[in-house]
């Protein structure tokens, strides 16, 4: 590692780690050497922050790496000879000035954050913690008017794209026909299956209306329906009572 | 103490986080929100003047009960409960910069910190203290951040306002040094 043989006074060791980047360590320098911040003997400053940086590894070191290079140069064009009067010449640690005490002021205000946290820190609220494992409240019952469910698809409908619709014509359904259906069969034989009751090739609205008739019928106890397994064939049969009847 | 008071008590209490005074209201449709603020005061009154271990404080854009500071030692000695940790010199200079700049993007918390503060914005916004609340103007269109709820919470602060205002800071540099 380069070292830059420190030709100030290094006494004390100053550990790095305790700064928050270079602006801080520049800082610290101006107050221990109780420099006039307006007047920065950049050339004793740029040398002290060079020494204090010569110990820091690589991967630190670019931020302090960058302020000395700015520091540097301020030195360099401090030692330009001025062209033209007092007035118009341009301080070159103006901006750095500029941004010390910008960073001076946020120190103070940290200060204050730290003791407000602290005082904060210093009391306790109320530990609550929601108990887990427990179910979330049920929702509410759902209670809306038929306008709002229609707004509300109207909502939905014109935020679709490009909205696919069909228009849909109700087909009537012959549940009543096909219980009575089912009951004339079930009045022949005490069992049936599927198959005898709706016939190969039967149009939609009969498949359904057999089902709806066989779940209406079960409902009611005339009939009981079986099934071993899924996919196996339904057995249908009449209900004990409905025989004695 | 009156029974809006009470009810306000039994809310507050059941309330791991600072209620505002809007839902505080909404307790009781009855109550005015004069009246709610007087049931306030009454409360924090009562706990004031008739030495409960507790008092009511108005913080972060609600209010809270908390224990007051003289049992803090006590109650973490008996481990009952810690206190949060400190936050870092680092993160604490990059909230002060964005309580104070918001809304802020990273380079310029950098440009005035004076180093890389990538890694203390992403854990000051996993700890929501921070948030994203815009973009800037110019190249990539920067994320810019600014404080949160619980910033306000975590300082004790019922508003950003109650921070010292820029002018009054003292900047204890601006002054000149004296003669050695």
């Amino acid at each position: 590692m380069v070292t830059i043989a420190p030709d100030v006074d290094n006494a004390f060791v100053v550990d790095l780690a305790e700064f928050q980047g270079p602006l801080d360590l520049l800082l610290g320098l101006i107050r221990d050497e109780k420099l006039d911040i307006y007047d920065i003997p950049i050339s004793r400053i740029a040398d002290q922050f060079l020494a204090r940086i010569s110990t820091l590894g690589l991967d630190q070191a670019a931020e302090y790496l960058e302020m000395a290079a700015r520091l540097l140069r301020i030195k360099a064009q401090m030692l330009l000879p001025r062209h033209g009067s007092d007035e118009t010449w341009e301080d070159p640690r103006a901006e750095l000035v500029r941004r010390l005490l910008e960073y001076q002021q946020i120190r103070e205000v940290v200060d204050v954050l730290e003791r407000l946290a602290e005082e904060r820190r210093a009391r306790f609220a109320r530990a609550y913690i929601a108990p887990s494992g427990f179910p979330d409240p049920a929702p509410a019952p759902l209670a809306l008017s038929l306008a709002e469910l229609l707004s509300a698809i109207d909502r939905v409908l014109r935020m679709a794209k490009d909205p696919t619709m069909h228009d849909i014509f109700p087909r009537a359904l012959d549940v009543d026909g096909a219980m009575s259906a089912v009951r004339g069969l079930l009045l022949l034989k005490a069992r049936a299956r599927w198959r005898d009751i709706v016939r190969q090739g039967a149009e939609r609205w009969e498949i359904l209306s057999a089902l709806l008739a066989l779940l209406e019928l079960a409902r009611r106890g005339e009939l009981s329906l079986r099934q071993a397994n899924p996919f196996a064939n339904v057995f249908i049969t009449r209900e004990s009572t409905l025989q004695a009847a | 103490m009156n029974p809006l008071s009470k009810l306000l008590e039994a809310a507050l209490f059941s309330s791991a986080r600072p209620v505002p005074t809007e839902e505080l209201a909404a307790l009781d449709f009855e109550s005015s929100s004069a009246a709610v603020q007087s049931a306030l005061d009454e409360l924090r009154e009562t706990y004031d003047n008739n030495g409960h271990g507790v008092e009511l404080v108005e913080l972060g854009e609600g209010w809270q009960i908390l224990t007051r500071p003289e049992y803090t030692e006590a109650i973490e000695r008996a481990q009952l409960a810690v206190r949060p940790h400190r936050l870092s010199a680092a993160a604490l200079e990059s909230l002060a910069i964005i309580a104070y700049r918001q809304p802020i993007g990273r380079a310029e918390v950098e440009e005035i910190r004076g180093v890389n503060v990538g890694g203390v914005l992403k854990s000051l916004h996993e700890r929501g203290l921070i948030d994203v609340i815009g973009r800037g103007e110019g190249l990539g269109r920067p994320l810019l951040y600014g404080t949160t709820p619980l910033f306000l919470e975590h300082f004790a602060l019922r508003h950003l306002e109650e921070l010292p205002r820029a002018d009054e800071l003292a900047v204890a540099l601006r002054s000149e040094p004296k003669p050695i």
